[in-house]
């Protein structure tokens, strides 16, 4: 059931590189991820490459496949013929570091400008209720696996580097919408969404939700909820004509 | 292949250089082409249909195509007037449902589903996933004129009350020659047609954040908890949606078109 | 060294998983500069590989549950080897453990009146186990990792930089524990996995929390990090180990297509009614309960199948067995040619539930069948058998501040010995981490606040040497790390692995021999740049080591208890429920095993048993003191 399959592997780091042609052993059932790993043990033991769990968990082995952003350790050599060529390359929105292998700390930035969990201050350990239905929304979100592949396809930053500095991302518009709609979350987060996280650069296009290998439904459970709870506080006339008032009357 | 500069984008300083904009191997473009195509064809149907002012009702059955519902004007054929006439003569080229329209269109054109469909097919911002989008900057939804898709939910009240008034359209497709109750392959296109349009309206993202989705307590609104749930299935379907009645409605309005210019003869199961 | 970065701070954490992180938010908190090392991204840590929930008796889904019952449980899980003061501490302590997650953001899994809702679990008397879905160990990380994120929110508002009081130094390496004059730890030597560039930390306190060594055998639910760094960090500082034979093989782990082997399947399945099917179609577990079980769980499928809805009157299925006696039960299935096709059992739950309840119980585990093996498990059973999975023992601590016996060292969670005795429960480990995680944290502040201005100090000598050891793979030998990476894998797993003989441990022995001798000439290509084959030639002499103390441990005891079978000394045996056996380095960097008595365990807790119960585990003369106990205190009470 084995074969030789043509592999194109990105070798290099910031300085430049090459897409370099490998043939290499395939068994039935394996993925991706174990054909980088037998190039590694029998062709190019310095091969860089980040994996861990190498079950779709942890969300390490991100690159692109044939031009898609995938997990490595997901990927299926059944999904091609014996006659394609691979073509495996870094994600295309990170600074390289070496071969597959990209600088991800722009997530981890990203990350840290995101307002913790607010929970009631004079609520004590043990304490909390949440009923199930009122966490089931959040719940879908904190399935994310952190791969970033949804910040890699995402054209707001991949094809525009300048808006890096004010535009968040999926992944990150979807842990302030989990924040939002956290039934014991006392912040409101839409002013930050809005400002300072870039959810207006969003245009749904949806490329986020494509490539989520957890399937979540990032754009029409996050981000457009998250839109349309904004639009409740900051583009609603009566809104705005109430607050006015308020404000006046103050 | 040619000198790409490495200036932004997927030739940004310090990713890796590849000199290919996108290695998709797939026919990519294959689906911002037919959306192109087929919202344009809609386009300019919908366009010379309204403005033609001509095939728009079918007096014996009372069938009034959605392009012209309603018809508010004493240029209308008599019977289409199912509101009255407020408005004298009207000019020609100018569809009878300038009233409407309009809402229906930017409706849909602020809808998220649309939005999504022609950014890709139109705009190529971006065409498909992880192939260069066709821009040199880009500011998203953040200023005028893209900042008004927030309008979207205006559109969307709009939009009930035009499918309401819709409905009511097809109450009136339930009458034979005599003037009596009567049911035709007519009355069933634009019953099936306000079916649809129901589900892509009721569907709409701004619908379901207004019916539940704002609400971070659904424990204690147990009722719109449940029409959020049913609101969350049409929702799901609200690109299926999206396209079925683009071609309900021309079906729809074709079908009267052809009835109502003597081409074909309506099939009548019941007077 | 010009390329030698120098840090500071009071205490270093090398790992970032449960346990770690729950360090160093204590340390933070503690009012410690703290820093976090992972091997990998932050995030990323085999934690999130854990499915099945946190054992916590907060009585949400049966009142009756409490402490007391929950470390009842985990002393007969563990064969009573378990330390029982950390068994003690666990089960008193998860519950706010549990609660804290919450404060942090957590977002567990809901009972109908809005508490945690909690699941059955092998081995747990009552449903037990705080979960979200089946993905516990990702919000466990998920969660931690926003609370150390929150924290540095906290300091960028105080001082302008997130990083001024907590930093996770992420894919950096640690090699060697460094200690001053006085045998105290002054610090820690590493490199950066991405540059190679070697980094030095200075700091009076570091706590162990690396998780594993399922990476010395071959099928293995384990990531590529769990290469016992921690284990061999602790032996060469020296700490000790402790019965290093224990190692968990979790019953369920698939078995195709080989590139997925050993990736788990979690034991919810059968919490939530999954039953294991051998060829013949028969559930062949009602055969293997054994004496020290029966009475605690059903005799017929009938009554086995009631407990799920009515778990009060009913016994539980023998499916829930703990994790040793199951996985034992499949291999010898599948030993006597009564396995499915590719060398397991069958495990099934397509038969049991709908498939709506099947996706929304188990989600990760019908994606995860679905993604890797085509296998949908609404419609079709799973195949799937044993994998190593987690190391009971681990590195020697003191149960209330996860110290070691080297000064200024701690160690928590899996790389900590003694909390699971002879064989761990599941659930019991995401609690462990938090419990210890968090002692460990307070642990190091005690003794930070007791040391005052003098801190060992970092000698140069240790520096040079670090360097030079690290540095050594880069030499023009033969010897490839992956080829002889492979070889220990296969050996451990097919001569030290779920079934022991001793003409076999020998034979490991032998090998490993060979192996440290090759080990001396493993070379690597490239450069320090993000380079594997480097990387795992430093791991390898830490899985060297690992490894002789697991064979050693395995070869001494001669008696069948938990995760160490052997072929050749099937019973239990009280007099070595008694006996710990302790893995050192001695001056010439040699393993070596001695014996040592396990830690008593108190009257009050030896009370909480039924005394029928303690005779199957304890010694006559054990016995006799309980006995002489019981009635010192019956009188006390009277006279009170």
């Amino acid at each position: 059931m084995s074969y030789d399959a043509k592999f194109k592997v990105w070798r290099g780091d910031a300085d430049g590189g090459t897409l370099e042609d490998y043939t290499v052993e395939v068994n039935e059932g394996e993925v991706v991820l174990d054909i980088i790993h037998r190039l590694q043990a029998t062709q190019t033991p310095d091969l860089a490459v980040r994996w861990n769990c190498k079950a779709g968990k942890c969300g390490s082995c991100s690159a692109e496949i044939n031009g898609k952003p995938r997990l490595l350790c997901m990927t299926r050599m059944s999904t091609f013929t014996e006659e394609q060529t691979i073509t495996v390359t870094p994600l295309r929105t990170f600074p390289v570091m070496r071969d597959l292998v990209t600088d991800v700390s722009f997530n981890y930035q990203k990350a840290r400008e995101v307002q913790a969990f607010s929970p009631p201050a004079d609520l004590q350990p043990g304490e909390y209720r949440m009923q199930q239905v009122d966490v089931e929304r959040s719940q879908e979100f904190r399935k994310c696996i952190e791969c970033f592949l949804c910040q890699d396809v995402c054209h707001v930053v991949r094809d525009h580097e300048d808006n890096k500095p004010a535009f968040a991302g999926p992944r990150f518009l979807m842990r302030v919408a989990e924040l939002d709609m956290h039934p014991l979350d006392t912040a409101d987060r839409r002013p930050a969404a809005r400002e300072e996280h870039g959810l207006g650069m969003c245009n749904i296009t949806k490329c986020c939700t494509e490539v989520c290998p957890e399937h979540i439904k990032i754009t029409d459970n996050a981000l457009i909820p998250l839109k349309e709870r904004v639009v409740d506080r900051h583009y609603d006339p009566v809104v705005w004509l109430g607050n006015k008032i308020r404000r006046r009357g103050a | 292949m040619a000198h790409v500069p490495f200036s932004g984008g997927v030739h940004a300083p310090g990713r890796a250089r590849i000199a290919a904009r996108t290695l998709r191997e797939d026919r990519w473009w294959l689906q911002p082409l037919v959306t192109f195509v087929c919202f344009s064809a809609w386009l300019l149907y919908g366009l010379v249909r309204a403005s033609l002012q001509k095939d728009y009702f079918v007096a014996d059955y009372g069938y009034l195509t959605p392009f012209a519902s309603p018809c508010l004007s004493t240029s209308c054929v008599p019977g289409s007037t199912h509101f009255g006439t407020p408005f004298g003569e009207w000019p020609a080229l100018i569809p009878f449902a300038a009233l409407t329209l309009p809402f229906l269109l930017l409706f849909r054109l602020t809808c998220y589903y649309y939005r999504k469909a022609y950014y890709r097919s139109f705009w190529m911002s971006p065409p498909a996933c992880a192939v260069p989008e066709a821009h040199v900057s880009y500011s998203g939804e953040t200023r005028f004129p893209l900042i008004a898709q927030n309008l979207h939910r205006y559109f969307f009240y709009a939009a009930v009350v035009i499918s309401l008034i819709n409905t009511y359209d097809v109450l009136h497709a339930f009458r034979g020659k005599d003037g009596g109750f009567g049911l035709g392959l007519g009355t069933l296109i634009l019953l099936a047609n306000v079916v649809l349009l129901w589900c892509y309206t009721l569907g709409c993202h701004s619908c379901r954040n207004i019916i539940g989705g704002r609400l971070n307590h659904f424990s204690k609104h147990p009722l719109r908890y449940k029409a959020w749930g049913w609101v969350g299935k049409l929702n799901a379907r609200h690109m299926t949606f999206a396209w079925i009645t683009l071609g309900s409605l021309v079906v729809t309005d074709a079908y009267i078109a052809l009835v109502s210019s003597g081409t074909i003869g309506d099939f009548r199961f019941i007077n | 060294m010009t390329d030698l970065e120098r840090h500071e701070y009071d205490v270093i954490v090398i790992g970032a998983g449960g346990a770690g992180l729950r360090a160093a938010i204590e340390a933070r908190e503690q009012g410690l500069r703290t820093a976090v090392i992972c091997k990998s991204l932050f995030g990323k840590a085999h934690t999130v590989m854990a499915e099945g929930g946190i054992a916590a008796s907060m009585g949400n889904a049966n009142a009756k549950d409490n402490w007391q019952t929950h470390f009842r449980d985990t002393m007969r899980g563990g064969k009573f080897l378990n330390n029982p003061r950390m068994a003690e501490l666990h089960a008193k302590e998860a519950p706010m453990r549990v609660w804290e997650l919450e404060t942090y953001g957590a977002l567990f899994d809901r009972t109908p009146d809005g508490k945690i809702s909690q699941r059955n679990f092998g081995g747990h008397e009552y449903p037990r186990l705080a979960h979200v879905g089946d993905r516990t160990g990702l919000e466990l990380i998920r969660t931690l990792q926003q609370k150390i994120v929150s924290l540095q929110q906290d300091d960028h508002r105080e001082t302008g930089d997130y990083e001024s009081r907590l930093r996770v130094f992420a894919e950096l390496t640690v090699t060697d524990i460094l200690k001053g004059d006085d045998g105290a730890v002054s610090g820690a030597f590493g490199y950066w996995r991405e540059t190679g560039g070697f980094v030095l930390f200075s700091a009076p306190a570091v706590i162990l929390a690396t998780g594993g060594i399922g990476k010395s055998f071959k099928v293995t639910s384990n990531s590529w990090e769990y290469t016992g760094d921690g284990h061999a960090l602790a032996l060469r500082a020296g700490a000790s180990l402790i019965n290093m034979e224990f190692i968990q093989f979790h019953p369920t782990g698939m078995v195709w297509p080989p590139s997925v082997k050993g990736i788990l399947v979690t034991e919810s399945v059968r919490g939530d009614g999954g039953v294991l099917r051998n060829s013949e179609d028969k559930r062949f577990m009602f055969d293997y309960v054994p004496d020290v079980f029966r009475g605690q769980y059903a005799d017929t499928e009938e009554e086995a199948d009631r407990w799920y809805k009515d778990p009060e009157n009913n016994k539980r299925p023998p499916e829930l067995l703990p994790r040793d006696e199951v996985a034992r039960a499949i291999n010898s299935e599948v030993k006597e040619g009564r396995g499915s096709p590719h060398g397991g059992v069958f495990l099934d739950v397509s038969t049991r539930l709908p498939a709506e309840e099947i996706t929304r119980r188990l989600p990760s585990m019908h994606h995860q069948f679905k993604e890797l093996a085509d296998v949908d498990i609404t419609a079709e059973p799973m195949e799937v058998g044993p994998t190593c999975h987690y190391v009971m023992g681990g590195v020697e601590v003191d149960a209330d501040t996860a110290a070691t016996s080297v000064p200024g060292l701690y160690a928590a969670g899996e790389v900590a010995g003694g909390m699971h005795g002879s064989n761990r429960l599941g659930g019991n480990s995401l609690s462990d981490l938090l419990v210890f995680g968090r002692r460990a944290g307070v642990g190091a502040a005690e003794y930070i606040a007791a040391l005052g201005d003098s801190r060992p100090a970092i000698r140069d000598v240790d520096i040079d040497r670090s360097t030079e050891t690290a540095l050594a793979p880069f030499r023009d030998a033969s010897e490839n790390p992956y080829t002889l990476h492979s070889e220990l894998q296969q050996k451990m797993n097919d001569l030290v692995g779920i079934i022991r003989r001793e003409e076999e441990v020998r034979e490991a022995l032998e090998m490993l021999d060979g192996l440290d001798e090759r080990a001396e000439s493993v070379g690597v290509e490239g450069n320090r740049p993000f380079n594997p084959g480097w990387h795992l030639a430093l791991d390898l002499r830490n899985m060297l080591a690992v490894c002789r103390c697991v064979a050693l441990a395995a070869l001494e005891r001669t008696e069948s208890r938990g995760g160490h079978t052997r072929e050749d000394f099937p019973g239990m045996d009280p007099q070595w429920r008694g006996v710990n056996l302790i893995c050192t380095l001695d001056d010439t960097g040699t393993v070596q095993l001695k014996r040592q008595p396990v830690p008593e365990i108190r009257q009050d807790l030896l009370e909480l048993f039924e005394r029928t119960e303690l005779s199957k585990y304890l010694t006559e003369p054990e016995l006799s003191r309980l006995d002489a106990g019981s009635a010192e205190s019956a009188q006390g009470s009277e006279q009170s």
